[in-house]
């Protein structure tokens, strides 16, 4: 009997510790997270647009733009957020971006793709 | 030693209005005695060729195949201005094609088809030098491989009557930019010229950021003007952004024309890049051809300015619905 309320205070005692740990790692993880895991955002190239074709960024937020195309070579061009990059279909390209500005931009592809070209547009909203 | 004369005048125009074919005459900007005469005979010993005045016409973005809602009249403008030029009563020396002489197309065949139609047009223009650089639409696709079977280099240059004219290819590597291979050899084309020798770059897009969201941009431009910035008369001619423009740097005048297929709007008044839409009443409304003549400069009595006289592609016989109709037609020539 003994043995048996020792075993079960034993597992609890372990359940309370693992459970100590789990917070604290719980509390860790954030500042984690923002380090190691930047916000991606997935965009997709075709002829003639991008998908979606607006994306909102905050100042000072690091992200990381998750690159594919679907057809052909394009790219992605925005000089204030130093964004110039070519997106090619058969690789993902991710592009890290922390703005330094707010505003609302038009990043465009500046790769010839084809006669539409000239209409492929992002808008990008950094608050 | 007498005054230093004003070789900035080399080529001014004067007033913001280029037309889709900008004629340009050149005067030098001095005589032959004295300093001048020193002047003269440096670039006669440059380039082999002695400074004599002559007339040249640019010509920019005709977009041969293109149908749309901004020009449903196809190439009838680019025809236009042919027999405006033809009609001159003294033809010029020289025809600057600067880009985007195509339309793009998805078919190989088809744009052979539209570059040999371009080829067909230009050719009926009486000039006896006509000299092209290629537009995105012509080369952007494939590297320029067409382009360069059908019309030879994309960047070249050569000497006319005293000035270095160079071709230089900034659409080819699909992105706005000339590349580091086009611009060692820019490098080692300009060594041989003395800082006063008139250099007139003819290109593509603009050397500079116009309106980088609008694609009216070279990323290397930079590089480009650093190895021209030791020059004192620079004039560079590009087209690309359908719309004339000037733009003045200490080191170099750039002018755009316009084109002979649709219009943009201004960049400054304009949150969004859309053609300006077709009018039936005035079918080639922002398309025109500009003549250029020399005059003695307001400044002072020796240096040369150019005088501009807008020449409108009129239809004043075709007006209304059915003038529209007829302009529709196809032509016999």
């Amino acid at each position: 009997m003994k043995t048996r309320i020792q075993a079960r205070t034993h597992r609890i005692g372990n359940g309370i510790a693992l459970t100590a740990l789990a917070g604290a790692l719980a509390l860790l993880a954030p500042a984690a997270h923002g380090e190691e895991s930047p916000r991606v955002i997935e965009l997709t190239a075709k002829r003639f647009e991008f998908a979606p074709n607006r994306i909102t960024l905050k100042k000072g937020e690091p992200v990381v733009l998750r690159l594919k195309s679907k057809d052909v070579v394009h790219g992605l061009y925005l000089k204030p957020l130093g964004i110039d990059t070519e997106i090619s279909p058969d690789k993902t390209t991710d592009v890290p971006v922390t703005p330094q500005v707010t505003g609302q931009f038009t990043a465009i592809c500046h790769h010839f793709c084809g006669s539409g070209h000239g209409n492929m547009h992002l808008t990008v909203v950094v608050e | 030693m007498a005054e230093p004369i004003d070789r900035r005048r080399f080529l001014r125009v004067m007033g913001m209005s280029l037309g889709v074919g900008a004629l340009y005459r050149v005067l030098p900007a001095w005589a032959d005695q004295g300093a001048a005469g020193d002047v003269v005979r440096t670039l006669a010993r440059a380039n082999g060729e002695r400074l004599t005045p002559f007339t040249f016409v640019q010509l920019s973005d005709s977009h041969v195949g293109f149908q749309g809602p901004p020009n449903p009249t196809g190439t009838l403008a680019f025809e236009k201005a042919v027999q405006v030029i033809n009609g001159l009563a003294k033809p010029p020396d020289l025809v600057l094609f600067t880009g985007d002489l195509t339309h793009d197309s998805e078919d190989r065949d088809e744009r052979v088809r539209r570059m040999r139609r371009f080829a067909e047009l230009a050719k009926r223009i009486k000039a006896p030098n006509k000299k092209m650089v290629p537009g995105e639409h012509d080369a952007g696709i494939d590297g320029g491989a067409l382009y360069q079977e059908l019309f030879g280099e994309s960047s070249y240059s050569f000497d006319h009557r005293g000035v270095h004219f160079v071709a230089l290819d900034n659409v080819s590597r699909a992105k706005p930019e000339v590349g580091a291979d086009r611009i060692a050899w820019l490098e080692k084309d300009l060594a041989r010229f003395p800082p006063t020798a008139p250099i007139v770059v003819f290109t593509h897009r603009p050397l500079f950021d116009l309106r980088p969201d609008w694609e009216w941009f070279t990323s290397d431009g930079d590089q480009v003007m650093e190895l021209l910035n030791r020059f004192e008369n620079v004039t560079v001619l590009y087209g690309h952004i359908h719309r004339e423009d000037v733009h003045v740097t200490p080191h170099a005048h750039h002018y755009a024309a316009r084109s002979l297929i649709f219009a943009f709007p201004d960049p400054e008044k304009t949150p969004e890049k859309k053609p300006i839409p077709f009018d039936k009443e005035h079918p080639f409304r922002n398309l025109g051809l500009r003549v250029v003549h020399a005059g003695p400069g307001a400044a002072a009595p020796d240096t040369v300015a150019l005088g501009v006289e807008e020449v409108e592609l009129t239809l004043r016989e075709h007006s209304g619905t059915e003038g529209f109709q007829q302009l529709l037609k196809p032509t016999t020539a």
